[in-house]
């Protein structure tokens, strides 16, 4: 018998069987993960089930973040619910409105046990294969039954091997290798699947969570880092083990990526996207809105202001890293560059509060997704990248390549941004010029298995 | 299966990576707008109008990755306050599959649907005989797996767990 996979050494030990990609199992959770927009459907859940009470208070973890603080007077009541339920049932772990996103805090607080089960109510609970757990997004329902039976049930997936070789240069980052990794998967290539990092155990806990956490746009049911120096000396996959794929990612020749719209799978190197203008940049959300992150963009913005027609958003990912960026100056720094600072949450990473887009407005995102309609008008477009391209496109107004920024001396880059400034069409023609160029970049691309879409076009 | 008589319906007809928020944009969630009206905005952007002409037991048909993106359930919750009596797709998004499953529409594979279909097309979802019969031609329905068939008969997992008490067995 060959060695197994993280995904198969998991849900083995889970299971308290011996089984293997293909075997249908039903594994106690370590944790469940409740977000704010789910509870409405995740309460009738358990009480259709006739089971209100939650299996375990102390294996549970309640979140206000994807629409926090409350925008309306609907979601208001829907929080107060929440608030209610949580006290019912006297759940301990409730962070509220402001204290950040839930995959987050889940790492960083070290709710996330290393080589078990975790099932969350958000698509991105992928996220908790940073620290080695197999980690699931789930639907109301689904979480509900986990709640109440303190088991889920599970496909045990197919792997697929992802493995970055060398260092990342300067102004190369962990969201451009994985940006990288989803060019060439495809945004469903990984279906079903647990996509196994090797190669990556040795990055910020933060890196990995943004590598976990993008193997959702690829299909997967998990991402997993190996060896991530939380996980225990058992989880380490078998040197036979079967991966129905493998993909190398050399990170030393990697360029800045950037994901046009609507897809988050059309990737290109930023290079040849130059010059794309942008409305509204956001800074944020589970995959980028760390220390980390925001420091890579106060390193592209220190003592400047963004571009006049160009609006920042910056929202921290929790408030650890919101007062960890306050403390070191970094937030300052970015204020004073003009940006607006928002709670720690979900932002307007999904469209429902923060800064939304307007019509034909299009915005450079640092987070996870790109779809028509995803950061509130459905006339909007969003292009994907790292904080540093982010940073970039405040300041110029346009999409650019940071790595001369970063390289260049004072003088150099002040003539860098006043040419790209001046070269930026005026308020009101970006969209208009960003849809041209996108698709000039989407007909040079080579072809691939999936189709390539343009701007607004691919509905019906 | 619950077994009713299989019964014509419209068709209608996505395309490939069809993604939750083109099944229900978020900004339309119960959370935002109330449990009474969200699923009258069902493919609002995607197919205007789709709300108020779908009736009940109408199909949806698409490419691959039907339902992928955010694991929001009420784009599938949508679809049941419609009264959609079935999702056919060359394959699913993982999240979406379990939540129709959960919520007792069926999702059935076909290699084939995709291209016999086509939107308005009056078809027949035969679970039992594996089909889905339409003017151009039959498609062929790859089979539920069993554990997902006991929870479709029940009418999903919550009335699945009431009746049993546990999850269907799994072949060891």
């Amino acid at each position: 018998m060959s060695g197994k996979t993280l995904a198969e050494l998991i849900l083995s030990r889970a299971s308290g069987r011996d089984v293997r990609a293909g075997d249908l199992v039903i594994a106690p959770v370590s944790r469940v993960m409740v977000h704010d927009s789910v509870i409405d459907a995740v309460m009738a859940g358990l009480r259709d089930l006739g089971m209100e009470r939650v299996w375990d208070t102390s294996k549970v973890a309640v979140f206000v973040d994807h629409a926090a603080p409350a925008p309306t007077p609907v979601v208001a009541d829907s929080h107060r619910v929440l608030r209610e339920w949580v006290r019912g049932q006297g759940i301990q772990s409730f962070y509220d409105a402001g204290e950040g996103v839930c995959h987050q805090i889940m790492v960083e607080e070290g709710y996330c046990e290393p080589g078990t089960v975790i099932v969350g109510s958000d698509s991105h609970s992928n996220s908790y294969g940073a620290v080695g757990a197999f980690g699931a997004g789930m639907g109301a329902t689904d979480i509900a039954v986990a709640l109440a039976l303190g088991r889920t049930w599970l496909r045990v997936p197919e792997s697929i091997k992802v493995s970055f070789a060398g260092r990342l240069r300067q102004g190369v980052t962990t969201k451009d290798a994985i940006m990288r990794v989803v060019r060439e998967i495809g945004t469903d290539g990984a279906r079903y699947a647990c996509v196994e990092f090797h190669g990556a155990g040795q990055l910020p806990q933060g890196d990995r969570v943004t590598l976990a956490g993008m193997t959702t746009e690829m299909g997967a049911k998990a991402g997993i880092v190996v060896n991530a120096p939380e996980a225990p000396e058992w989880l380490r996959p078998g040197r036979d083990a079967t991966y129905v794929r493998a993909v190398e990612v050399d990170l030393t020749t990697l360029e800045p990526q950037i994901a046009i719209p609507p897809r988050v799978d059309q990737v290109s190197d930023v290079s040849d996207a130059s010059g794309i203008p942008i409305d509204v940049v956001f800074l944020g959300s589970c995959t980028n809105g760390r220390l980390i992150d925001m420091r890579q963009a106060a390193a592209i913005l220190r003592g400047r202001r963004i571009a006049p027609d160009v609006r920042l958003e910056v929202v921290p990912a929790s408030r650890r890293q919101f007062e960890d960026a306050m403390a070191d100056g970094t937030l300052g720094l970015l204020s004073a560059a003009g940006a607006v600072i928002g709670s720690s949450g979900c932002g307007p990473c999904l469209g429902r509060t923060g800064g939304v887009l307007a019509g034909q407005e299009v915005c450079f995102s640092t987070a996870n997704r790109n779809y028509r309609g995803r950061m509130g008008s459905p006339d909007a477009s969003i292009y994907l990248g790292s904080p540093y391209v982010a940073a970039v496109a405040a300041l110029t107004g346009v999409i650019d390549d940071p790595r001369p920024y970063l390289e260049s001396t004072d003088d150099e880059f002040d003539a860098l941004v006043s040419r790209r400034r001046a070269e930026r069409p005026g308020r009101g023609a970006a969209s208009a010029r960003s849809g041209d160029r996108s698709r000039q970049l989407l007909a040079a691309m080579p072809a691939r298995s999936g189709p390539w879409v343009v701007g607004m076009e691919e509905e019906d | 299966m619950r077994e009713a008589a299989p019964q014509a319906a419209r068709a209608w007809v996505f395309g490939d990576d069809l993604d939750t928020d083109q099944i229900l944009p978020g900004r339309f969630a119960p959370f935002m707008v109330g449990q009474e009206r969200f699923h009258t905005y069902a493919f609002c952007d995607a197919r205007p109008g789709f709300s108020a002409a779908v009736r009940p037991a109408d199909i949806l048909v698409g490419g691959a990755n039907f339902g992928c993106g955010s694991s929001r359930e009420y784009a599938v919750a949508a679809l049941k306050t419609l009264g959609v009596g079935g999702v056919v797709a060359t394959n699913f998004a993982r999240i979406f599959y379990r939540n129709c499953i959960n919520l007792g529409i069926p999702a059935v594979e076909s290699a084939d649907a995709f291209v016999v279909v086509h939107d308005g097309d009056l078809v027949t979802l035969d679970l039992a005989a594996g089909l889905l019969r339409a003017p151009e031609g039959d498609a062929r329905l790859r089979p539920l797996p069993a554990f997902a068939r006991d929870i479709l008969a029940a009418g999903g997992v919550v009335a699945y767990l009431r009746e049993h008490g546990d999850f269907p067995a799994v072949s060891v």
